[in-house]
């Protein structure tokens, strides 16, 4: 066990600034910082901390504290440090007799209105205010006691001044008694966040923090609790819950959050092996000290009651479970599954690894499914998310990568998301995102749904595209017709980086009149002069940068549109610098990793196809065993092949496929088919209904190793407690492989990642002792990108010349009709995950405790349906039902809900249609009905006696 | 795997083949089918197309005896 903090984790007052060095002299010291740096950063650069209070450095100086006056040679009076920039020459006293004695005067007036209740205080020992009152050296406070905010009581009767604490947010408390009104919460919300859910309300001795309008409580505002005004408090106005419960904690280590491909760093801060809390790392370069609800607080499923310890095993799923000992559920799962390969074949069997998990564990999975079952069949979460990116990419730019890094979107001037909705999905991203847009930069959104950064505080999308679902490759391809015909293409950067034969056959193509917007408004539904505006902006408005997420990859078009997107950054020589760039939005903590590793049942790791015999080599010389030349099933296929009965067993990580994956029927056949399912959770999912052996899984916070987020970035997972199950994840499936007979005998993460790097190109100086001193690295990262890839084909893209593929509009099989006339898609929420397991299991559940169907008020109107009613959702697959809530953020015609509760179960509704290339499953375009209801189907309730029957659990005979 | 949804899938792979300039048209299906179809899947479809292959696009079966 080692802590693990960076010396410079302390607060400089106020951020850094770029520029030419300037040197200035602060009580004799020499000093020399970037021009526009404050006095108060120049000074804590040095070492020496002017005390303050409405400073800190995730927002810009504010000046009302006037704790930090100092004095400078040749100014007149004390100016405020934080919001004095520094000057060539200045002379700066930190200490003087003057500014001491103000400082005295100024913390007495603050504690005069406050309550020295310290010794029982939530942040004694973590309080700014106790602190600087040590720090000035207040010894008494000569004001009488007159009008207050923080006595309940004044002498003639209540206090009109007191504000009760609100307890409404589930993770955290606002106490006004405690607050100095430094303000920093309410600029950490619009500066940081972006959310602009906080204020100041009144003037002078009336001011108070206030979220929302005045009947708000913190749980009824905007604040979407992200946790940045709870950091950015200097006292225990706002203060975590946790923290109140279980006290302020001793030790912090740096590691990564398990949520979503964002990575954000964070310190897991303890007291012993009990979490008190998680804050964002502000040396974290995904996420720069922010944070959003889910990474921030919702770690409570670590700890919950619903985990599974103990091995469990039965014969037939209608059994209940047998708890056992590790080494009996091992031999069960290996005898079975040799024994599977023994009846049906070695190709019976095969993986699913998990995205979730660290890159040393599913490298390890792919491992045991190529050198132990001798097969290639391993595939991963991303087969549903994001392989169309890496066909598309791999085809036009000759990698999967996103070319950049998420500093990049500080110099973008104009951002295309498309099917992507970052506030929800991505909200550390989107904060980042928010911010270059209020400084300016243009903003268009292709998106059948009004998503929030359509129009939120202080952000407007220049262009909103509310193309009907399944029209990507049109709406993409008719931007791409609009730059080629009106000569908005950037020739010099496409006769250079690009195969120019290839571009005049593609120029010739999307020229044709069929691409104009206009010949394709009444299929995409998006204006023509909409859509001829965005494509001239995003082509002529300086810096273009591309953010896509699953509304793109999850079509049967999926990899043509990722093609597009490529296109249209060639097109307007949008690749290789900052600012620019095709940035896929990752959806799980560790999918661009899983990928990295060799999950594709084609590729072993660092994409290298399995037909490569020199590719091949290296593993079997290492491993000893030979390499399967052929791909293997995909997830799709192996359903397919299970109802089939050829495929019989599977080893399923950190996955819940029988949720997540579309058309559940069929996933249910699928599973019921096979005679070995292995589910390795944290807890008995949905497709453990279906398993005939669990293996306990660890949560990211019990075992070390490495996530790999959106932009590349290799960063450390590190074990802060021991894994309450006994096993880290790596090791049970070492377990397996061993009961199998590999003979394995890793004994920390760091092997295996030395196994990685000796083996694929792109990791080959990744190290533990790297990522040690460096914080994280972006791979390619060997000889020749010593300090990693922040930024992908700077100089000539990585297949050699850049490829443009025509790309036809050919429309899906998935129409509407008069049985089903209106077209479904599905995405997310904030404050839940993907299939929900862990954020179900925490409190995020006051925002969101069902899935509901978004239809438009025409919609609604002509079936009879009132907000909040029960309705029948249904397509060919399946049918469903949930609550309806009526909104004009869905264009008629078009449903959406999300997929995060079981008991709705979204995915009986989707179809078995896939992309073409990658057969990633169409999840964003089901034709459906939607009717009023009395409550569950029929199928839901099988669903739910099912499921209960088979969590039954006997426990082992003591 | 029930022949309709090898049929879609095989003949999504060659709508977006046809689509492509040049003349490879055949190869590059079957290089794709090589490349992203287990063996059996590619057994499966043969076998289908030997015995008539009922509703297979033409460029499939151009691209069969590369398989």
């Amino acid at each position: 066990m080692k802590d693990f903090i960076l010396p410079n984790d302390r607060d400089l007052g106020t951020p850094a600034r770029e520029g030419a060095p300037v040197t200035l002299t602060i009580d004799g010291f020499d000093v020399t910082v970037p021009e526009g740096t404050s006095v108060m950063r120049a000074a804590a650069e040095a070492g020496l901390q002017i005390p303050k209070l409405c400073a800190t450095d995730s927002v810009e100086a504010f000046g009302s504290c006037r704790l930090c006056v100092v004095e400078i040679e040749g100014r007149r009076g004390t100016p405020a440090s934080c919001t004095t920039p520094v000057a060539p020459g200045m002379i700066v006293r930190t200490q003087s007799a003057k500014v001491k004695k103000i400082r005295k005067g100024v913390m007495e007036l603050y504690i005069s209105d406050h309550p020295l209740d310290c010794l029982t205080c939530a942040a004694n020992g973590d309080c700014e205010l106790q602190d600087m009152a040590g720090v000035v050296g207040l010894r008494d406070v000569r004001y009488t006691p007159g009008q207050n905010h923080f006595e309940q009581r004044a002498a003639t009767g209540a206090n009109p001044q007191y504000i009760p604490k609100d307890d409404s947010n589930p993770y955290f408390s606002y106490d006004p008694a405690k607050c100095i009104v430094c303000s920093r919460c309410v600029r950490a919300c619009e500066e940081v966040q972006g959310t602009f859910a906080l204020t100041i309300e009144g003037r002078g001795f009336d001011s108070r923090v206030s979220a929302g309008g005045p009947k708000d409580d913190f749980l009824t505002s905007d604040c979407v609790s992200c946790g940045a005004c709870v950091a950015a408090c200097p006292t225990a106005t706002l203060q975590e819950k946790s923290v109140i419960e279980l006290g302020t904690p001793e030790r912090s280590v740096i590691t990564t959050c398990a949520y979503c491909g964002v990575g954000c760093s964070f310190k897991a801060e303890l007291n012993g092996d009990e979490l008190v809390r998680m804050t964002p790392y502000k040396h974290g370069k995904a996420n720069r000290g922010h944070s959003c609800v889910k990474g921030r607080f919702a770690y409570g499923y670590a700890s919950h009651s619903d985990r599974i310890l103990n091995p469990l095993i039965r014969d037939k799923i209608t059994d209940p479970w047998q708890e056992v000992s590790w080494e009996e559920a091992m031999r069960f799962a290996a005898d079975r599954l040799r024994g599977l390969q023994d009846t049906y074949g070695k190709k019976s069997i095969g993986v699913i690894t998990s995205s979730r998990c660290t890159n040393e564990e599913t490298y390890l999975v792919q491992k045991l499914t190529r050198s132990v079952f001798g097969n290639n069949n391993t595939d991963t979460c991303a087969r549903v998310c994001h392989s169309p990116t890496g066909y598309g990419l791999g085809q036009t730019f000759g990698t999967s990568a996103g070319t950049q890094d998420f500093d990049s979107v500080e110099h973008s001037d104009v951002v295309l998301v498309i099917g992507a909705n970052p506030t929800d999905g991505h909200p550390v991203f989107a904060s980042r995102l928010k911010k270059r847009l209020r400084a300016g930069a243009k903003l268009i959104v292709v998106d059948p749904r009004r998503i929030d950064l359509v129009k939120s505080a202080h952000v407007a999308a220049a262009h909103h595209l509310p193309l009907r679902p399944g029209t990507n490759v049109a709406v993409v391809s008719a931007m791409a017709h609009v730059i080629v015909t009106e000569g908005l293409m950037d020739e010099a950067f496409i006769r250079e980086r690009c195969d120019w034969d290839e571009f005049t056959e593609y120029a010739a193509f999307i020229s044709d009149p069929r691409h104009s917007p206009e010949a394709t408004a009444l299929l995409t539904g998006v204006p023509a002069e909409d859509l001829r505006a965005a494509a001239r902006l995003f082509a002529t408005g300086g810096n273009g940068a591309i953010y896509y997420g699953l509304g793109v990859t999850e079509h049967s078009q999926g990899s043509t549109t990722v093609m597009g997107i490529a296109n249209l950054a060639m097109l307007t020589g949008n690749i290789g610098r900052k600012g620019v760039g095709v940035n896929p939005l990752r959806g799980q903590n560790n999918v661009q990793g899983s990928c990295d590793m060799g999950s594709f049942p084609h590729e072993l790791p660092g994409y290298r196809h399995v037909k490569n015999a020199d590719v091949r080599a290296i593993f079997e010389t290492l491993w000893g065993t030979e390499i399967d030349p052929e791909p293997g099933l995909r997830i799709p296929n192996m359903l397919d092949a299970a109802v089939a009965g050829t495929f019989k067993g599977l080893y399923c990580q950190g996955e819940d496929i029988l949720q997540s994956d579309p058309d559940t029927h069929h996933v249910q056949a699928g599973l019921a088919a096979m005679e070995c399912v292995i589910v390795h959770d944290l807890f008995l999912n949905e497709t453990a209904n279906y398993a005939h052996v669990f293996l306990p899984g660890s949560t990211f916070l019990e075992k070390d190793g490495t996530f790999t987020n959106a932009e590349r970035r290799i960063n450390r997972v590190r074990k802060v407690m021991a894994p309450r199950n006994g096993y880290a994840d790596w090791e049970v499936t070492q377990l397996l492989a061993n009961a199998m007979g590999a003979g394995w005998h890793y004994t920390h993460p760091a092997q295996i990642m030395d196994e990685i790097a000796a083996t694929t190109p792109s990791f080959a100086n990744v190290s533990y002792d790297l990522l040690e001193e460096r914080g994280s690295v972006q791979w390619p990262c060997n000889d020749a990108s010593p300090d990693g890839t922040p930024l992908m084909h700077v100089d000539g893209f990585v297949r050699g010349k850049g490829r443009f593929i025509v790309t036809e509009y050919i429309a899906t099989d998935e129409r509407t009709g008069p049985r089903f006339p209106l077209l479904l898609t599905t995405g997310r929420i904030l404050s839940q995950y993907n299939v929900g397991a862990q954020t179900r299991r925490t409190a995020n559940v006051v925002w969101h405790d069902e899935d509901v169907l978004e239809i438009h008020p025409n919609d609604a109107e002509l079936r009879g349906i009132e907000d909040g009613a029960w309705v029948k959702l249904a397509s060919r697959a399946g049918d469903t039902s949930l609550r309806a809530k009526i909104t004009d953020r869905v264009s008629p015609g078009v449903v959406y809900t999300t997929f995060h509760h079981p008991d709705t179960q979204a995915n009986v509704i989707t179809t078995d249609f896939s992309d073409w290339a990658t057969n990633c499953p169409e999840y964003k375009v089901t034709a459906v009905q939607v009717g009023l209801s009395n409550g569950p189907t029929a199928w839901q309730r099988e669903y739910a006696a099912q499921a209960t029957q088979s969590r039954r659990i006997v426990p082992a005979a003591e | 795997m029930s022949p309709e949804k090898l049929i879609r899938m095989a003949n999504q792979i060659a709508q977006f083949f046809h689509t492509q300039p040049g003349t490879d048209q055949a190869d590059r299906v079957a290089a794709h089918l090589r490349d992203f179809w287990d063996p059996s899947m590619r057994a499966a479809l043969k076998a289908y197309a030997a015995d008539g292959g009922q509703g297979l696009d033409q460029l499939v079966f151009e691209a069969l005896p590369q398989l």
